[in-house]
This record gives structure tokens, sequence and C-alpha cells, in this order.
């Protein structure tokens, strides 16, 4: 399946993307994540949390279909 | 809860004084009203080892950032009597001195506008994907975190 992963703020700045594609089996947010750690190591070290779909979930969340991923670092609205 | 699209709350730039301004005359027609409260985050021109903050730039996961900015909305509502509540968050570059959140609660009577407000500007710091860059004077820059 494929998955579209979003990156913002410190995170975007420092995979270098904002947006990518990538594809995947059935797995979870935590398999995901160690899969976008090797692929940019500069993540290795960031503070993030994960949106499935708009919605934060934890590093056992299932990711089983087609969904977009983001990758948020801290807030700081206002 | 029905879905719906939630309406935009993002404005590009700072949040001008005319425009508080005017969305407080807006409010001159509505006559139930007896108390309006209002909260304006100003950039703040921090220094860091001598190193000081010109500005910060706005970003954030628009759509998500919008649902959550309506699910305060919404959530705010049932738990308080207000009239009615805008906010406005800014995106892109605001520079120190200049106004970024722009939250306005309004409600027959005073004590439930200052609990209103205050429970709203602390669900939009700690639920909203916004984030900011902050830029210092000698072109560097540190990313924004909310305490």
């Amino acid at each position: 399946m494929q998955l579209t992963i979003k990156y913002f703020g410190m995170l975007a700045e420092a995979t270098s993307v904002n947006e990518e594609e990538v594809q995947t089996e059935v797995c979870s947010v935590s398999q995901l994540v160690k899969k976008l750690k090797h692929q940019h190591p500069k993540l290795s070290d960031k503070n993030f949390k994960i949106a499935v779909d708009q919605k934060l979930v934890d590093q056992n969340y299932m990711i089983d279909s087609k969904a977009e991923i983001a990758l948020l670092p801290p807030f700081a609205g206002g | 809860m029905e879905k719906k699209k939630p309406k935009n709350v993002f404005v590009q730039g700072a949040i001008s004084s005319e425009f508080i301004g005017n969305s407080i005359a807006k409010h001159q027609t509505k006559t139930s009203i007896g108390a309006h409260n209002i909260f304006l985050g100003q950039v703040r021109a921090d220094e860091i080892d001598g190193n000081r903050i010109v500005a910060i730039d706005y970003t954030a996961y628009e759509d998500m950032a919008n649902q959550k900015f309506y699910d305060i909305r919404e959530a705010t509502f049932e738990k308080f009597d207000l009239t009615c509540m805008h906010i406005y968050h800014s995106l892109g570059k605001v520079n120190a001195g200049e106004i970024c959140l722009f939250v306005f609660v309004s409600s027959p009577r005073r004590k439930i506008v200052f609990e209103a407000l205050e429970y709203v500007v602390e669900a939009i710091k700690a639920d909203v994907p916004v984030f900011g860059k902050e830029l210092f004077e000698d072109q560097t820059h540190q990313w924004k975190q909310n305490s």
C-alpha cells in the first residue's frame, strides 16, 4: 500500500522534504517510524508525534490501508 | 457530531489592530452580549545568548489544525454559555511586537468570558499543530516550543 508522509517544521528542515510517498506492507506506527528514520537519519534525535489521517495515534496503532501520515514536531501555536 | 468542513482560522502575516477594532465594532448589533474578552498573542523579542528574535515564521498542518480549532470551538460552546467566539491565527512571518493570535469570546455576563477565554487559549497552545521558526537578528533560527 502507498502512504503519503508529511513532514512539518524542524522535521521538514531535517529531511529536506515536505511530503513523500512510501510503499509499505501493513505495519505499526513504530515500524513505520523505524523505516523513516532509516531513510532520514536526521530524524533519529527528534521528538515528534504521529497523525494518521489527521488524528494523533500512538506507537502501536496499525496502519492497514492507504493513509496520510504526518510527523508533527512540538506545537508552537499562539 | 455532524462533520462539516471547518472554517479557515489562518490569516497571512500579522493580525492588524484595524482588523481587531473592526471585529469589536461588528458586535455592536449583538445587544444580548454584556461582556467581551479578548486574548492577543504578541511575538516577543526574546534574547538568547545576546541574539535577539526579530520574527516568527509560522507554518501549520492546516487541515488538521482547522479541524482542531473547530473541535476546540465546539467543546467551548458546550462547556460555556457563550454568544459568540472568533479565533484567528497567523501563518508566515510575524515580526516581534506584532499580533499572531486573536481570540475573542462574548457572553451575556462577565464571569463566563474569563473562564472561556483561558480554556480556549490553553487548548490552542496544547492541541493545534502549528509550528514556529524563531528568526534571530543574525539570520540564524531555532524552533519554538510551547511550554
